[in-house]
C-alpha cells in the first residue's frame, strides 16, 4: 500500500511546460483523480509518477521514498493502460501470470496466485480459454488481472474506460470501484470525464494548462470552486455565470447586479470591477415573485429533472427544476438564487474567500 | 421538409436479421432519434431511408413517393455519418460549400456565402473557413461535415451519431443548437445514437429499436414514464432502470415477473431496511447503492446526503413497473 506525496513538480519539454510546479498528496488506500481538457498534463504528471517521464524539477515520494529519478522498474507500481493490451497467442491463465512467471515466482505460487485473482474479477470460468474470443468486458477483467495479480503498491490508470461506449463504460467504471473497495489499493486515474471523476473518485485534481486549479472532495469541488475554470469544466450544465460590473466589499451579504440586490452568504474579502456570481443550475428556482427576471428560451427533459434556459439582463442562465414543473416557452419569470450556494469570482477569476467556502479553499 | 414513412422493413445481412418488419411513421418536421444497443438495427434503417441499403421487403416513403428505385442522390437526402468524409485538397468554406454549387441547385454566389457564414456561426468554426480541411482537429472536422448538411434544405436529414466524437461542453452546445436549428426550420430530421441524453433533450419522438425491432415510438417522456418493455424501460434513465423480482417487497400482481424501480419510484425513508453499500456524490444529486435481500439497487438522494456507507435506509416501492415473463409490461 502506498502514500504518494508530489512536491513542485515541474516538467518542461523544451519551450513547453506541460506541469509546472504541483503539489498534492494521495493518501494510502485513495482512489484519486487527475481531471482536466486534453493538454492540460495530466498525463504527464501520471508519467513521472510512474517513472516513465522524468520530472524537470520537483519531489515525488511513495512511502516517503523519493522516487522522482528511479527508473520505473524500481517503484512498485502497476500501470494499466487503455486495457485491451493482451498477449493474444497467450490463454487468460498465461496472460494474468506472465509477470510473475517473469519475476521468477514458484510455479505453484503462481497457480496459487492467479486462481485468487480470477476470483476476484469472477473469471475463474474462463481461464483456460484463449483470449481471442472473449467479450470486451471479459477481456478488460483479464487486463486488470494481469495488474492485480502483482500485488502492486499502487494502480496507475489512464484513461482505461475511454474506448468504450457510454453504456458499458458506466458498468465497468462500477466494477473499478468495486474492486477497488474489496482491495483498497491506492489508485491514481487520469480522465478527462469530469462525471467519471466525480463518480469513481474519493479525490480530485483539477488541472488546466499545466497548473492545479484545485484539489479535493468530488462535493467539495463541485459545490466551492476556486476558479470559473472549475466551476465551468465540473457539472453539466456546468456552473451558471451571471457577469456584473461592480463592488461587494469585505463582510457583504449582498451583491447588486443591475439594482437587484442578490442575497449571499457573508463575504470575508471583496473585491471590484468585472465580477462574476456563479451559482449552479439546481440552486435556482423559478419563481415569478423573484426579482431578477428570464425570458423562457428552451427547455431540456431528462426524466428526472429538465433544464431550462432563460434568457436574462447578465446573458443565458440555466436552472435544474423538477421534470413535473409545467414551463411555456416564451413566458417571462422571476430567478430566485439560493444563497447558500453562490459564489463570487473576482476578475482573475478566482473565488472570493466567504464564510461558505472557506473550510474548503482556505486549506490550500 | 417531408414526412418519411416506413412500411413493412426487412432487412437481413446473410442469415443475421438486422430490421424485422418495421412501420413507422415520421412525421413533417418531427426531430425523430433512433435509440437503441449496439446491433438493434439503427444505422440500417437510416441507411434504408438514404438508399445506401435496400429493403428485402417492404418500402420507403419520402414525401408520399415510393424511394424503390430511387439512388440515393435522387433522395433529397443530407447525411452525416459518425466518421466524418470531407475533401481533405479543399478549405473549410470550399467543403461547406460544396453541395450548394451542384449544377442541379444554381445557388447564387450571395446566397451561397450567406448560408456558409450562417452555419459556420452557429458551429463556431467561422475562425476557420479559410483553413485547409486537413488542418482541423477531428471536433472540428466533424462540425464541417455536419454543417456540410445543414447548409442544404432537403427533405430529410439523416444523422448517425453525429455529436459522439466531439467533447463533453462541444456536445452540450451542439445539442442544443441542432435542436434549435430543427425546430426553426422546421426540417425533417432522423437522428441515430446510443447516448439517451441526446435522446431525451431533443427528440420530438424517440424509436426503441431491439433485436431489429422496433419496440416503442413516442415522446421521450412517455417513454421514460410509460415504457412497454423491460428493453425500453432500460434505454432512457441515468442512473439505469433497476429490474428485480416482482416479489422482492412482497406480493406482486398476477402474472408479474419482474419489477422495475425508477430512482423516483423507490421512496426513501419507509418500508423495510436497505444497506448503504456506496455513495456516490455527482454534484448536483448524490447517488446510493443499496443492497435489499441480496439484489443491488441504485437510486439518488438529495446532493448533501448525511447518508454514508454501512448506514441503514428504510426503502419502498413507489408506483413501480411490473413486467411479465417476456419482459412486457402489464402494469
Amino acid at each position: 500500500m502506498a502514500e504518494i506525496v508530489i512536491k513542485n513538480l515541474r516538467k518542461e519539454f523544451g519551450a513547453f511546460t506541460a506541469v509546472q510546479g504541483s503539489s498534492f498528496t494521495i493518501a494510502d488506500g485513495e482512489f484519486f483523480m487527475l481531471l482536466g481538457p486534453s493538454g492540460c498534463g495530466k498525463t504527464t504528471t501520471l508519467r513521472m509518477i510512474a517513472g516513465l517521464e522524468l520530472p524537470t524539477s520537483g519531489e515525488i515520494f511513495i512511502n516517503g521514498e523519493e522516487v522522482s529519478q528511479k527508473p520505473a522498474s524500481q517503484r512498485d507500481i502497476a500501470f494499466v493502460f487503455q486495457m485491451f493490451a493482451l498477449y493474444p497467442h497467450m490463454n487468460v491463465r498465461k496472460n494474468i501470470s506472465y509477470p510473475l512467471i517473469s519475476q521468477g515466482m514458484p510455479k505453484a505460487q503462481v497457480k496459487a496466485k492467479v486462481q485468487e485473482v480470477a476470483a476476484i474479477l469472477g473469471i475463474e470460468g474462463l481461464l483456460d480459454r484463449p483470449v481471442g474470443n472473449l467479450s470486451g468486458g471479459d477481456r478488460q477483467r483479464v487486463a486488470l488481472g494481469r495488474a492485480i495479480v502483482r500485488n502492486p503498491a499502487c494502480f496507475l490508470m489512464d484513461e482505461p474506460l475511454g474506448a468504450l461506449d457510454a453504456e458499458f463504460r458506466e458498468h465497468m467504471a462500477e466494477e473499478l470501484r468495486a474492486l477497488h473497495d474489496r482491495m483498497h489499493a491506492t489508485t491514481v486515474y487520469v480522465t478527462h470525464d469530469q462525471l467519471e471523476a466525480m463518480q469513481m473518485g474519493d479525490k480530485i485534481v483539477v488541472m488546466n494548462h499545466g497548473v492545479v486549479e484545485q484539489f479535493g472532495k468530488p462535493q467539495d469541488i463541485y459545490d466551492w470552486p476556486a476558479t470559473t475554470f472549475v466551476a465551468n469544466f465540473i457539472g453539466s450544465p456546468p456552473m451558471n455565470f451571471l457577469r456584473f460590473d461592480g463592488m461587494v466589499g469585505n463582510g457583504a451579504t449582498s451583491a447588486e447586479l443591475s439594482g437587484q440586490p442578490i442575497e449571499i452568504l457573508r463575504l470575508i474579502n471583496g473585491a471590484s470591477g468585472a465580477l462574476i456570481l456563479g451559482v449552479r443550475p439546481e440552486n435556482i428556482r423559478l419563481d415569478d415573485a423573484a426579482g431578477t427576471k428570464g425570458r423562457i428560451l428552451a427547455t431540456e427533459y431528462l426524466g428526472t429533472t429538465q433544464i431550462v434556459t432563460l434568457d436574462t439582463a447578465h446573458g443565458p442562465v440555466k436552472a435544474r427544476v423538477d421534470a413535473k414543473m409545467n414551463v411555456r416557452i416564451g413566458d417571462t419569470t422571476g430567478l430566485r438564487l439560493d444563497a447558500r450556494s453562490i459564489t463570487i469570482f473576482n476578475p482573475e477569476g478566482r473565488a472570493l474567500l466567504s464564510v461558505a467556502n472557506q473550510r474548503v479553499l482556505s486549506h490550500g | 421538409m417531408a414526412e418519411v414513412r416506413l412500411q413493412h422493413v426487412s432487412k437481413a445481412f446473410g442469415n443475421q436479421a438486422a430490421l424485422h418488419d418495421v412501420t413507422m411513421t415520421i412525421p413533417d418536421g418531427s426531430f425523430v432519434v433512433l435509440l437503441g444497443p449496439t446491433g438493434a438495427g439503427k444505422t440500417t434503417l437510416l441507411r434504408m431511408v438514404s438508399g445506401l441499403d435496400k429493403p428485402d421487403t417492404g418500402e420507403v416513403w419520402i414525401g408520399g413517393q415510393s424511394m424503390r428505385d430511387l439512388t440515393p442522390a435522387q433522395r433529397n437526402v443530407a447525411m452525416v455519418f459518425q466518421q466524418y468524409s470531407l475533401y481533405p485538397h479543399l478549405t473549410v468554406r470550399e467543403n461547406m460549400e460544396f453541395p450548394l454549387k451542384s449544377p442541379l441547385l444554381r445557388t447564387p454566389k450571395a446566397e451561397i456565402a450567406r448560408k456558409v457564414a450562417e452555419v459556420a456561426e452557429i458551429l463556431q468554426i467561422s475562425h476557420k473557413l479559410d483553413n485547409k480541411a486537413t488542418a482541423l482537429s477531428g471536433g472540428e472536422m466533424q462540425r464541417v461535415s455536419i454543417g456540410r448538411a445543414l447548409v442544404r434544405n432537403p427533405a430529410v436529414y439523416l444523422m448517425d451519431e453525429p455529436l459522439s466524437s466531439l467533447d463533453a461542453k462541444l456536445r452540450a452546445d451542439l445539442r442544443v443548437e441542432l435542436k434549435r436549428i430543427q425546430a426553426n426550420s422546421g426540417a425533417t430530421l432522423l437522428y441515430v445514437t446510443h447516448d439517451q441524453v441526446e435522446a431525451m433533450t431533443m427528440a420530438t419522438q424517440v424509436g426503441v429499436l431491439s433485436e431489429g425491432r422496433l419496440v416503442q415510438f413516442g415522446t421521450p417522456r412517455e417513454i421514460y414514464e410509460q415504457p412497454v418493455s423491460i428493453d425500453a424501460a432500460s434505454r432512457l434513465g441515468q442512473p439505469r432502470i433497476n429490474i428485480v423480482p416482482a416479489d422482492l417487497f412482497g406480493t406482486a400482481p398476477i402474472g408479474a415477473i419482474q419489477m422495475g424501480l425508477r430512482p423516483e419510484q423507490i421512496k426513501q425513508g419507509e418500508g423495510q431496511d436497505s444497506l448503504v453499500k456506496r455513495v456516490e456524490h455527482l454534484g448536483d444529486q448524490t447517488r446510493l447503492h443499496l443492497s435489499f435481500r441480496s439484489h443491488d439497487l441504485i437510486t439518488v438522494t438529495s446532493a448533501h446526503t448525511p447518508l454514508r456507507a454501512g448506514d441503514i435506509v428504510k426503502i419502498e416501492p413507489d408506483r413501480p413497473f411490473y413486467f411479465n415473463a417476456a419482459g412486457t409490461r402489464i402494469t
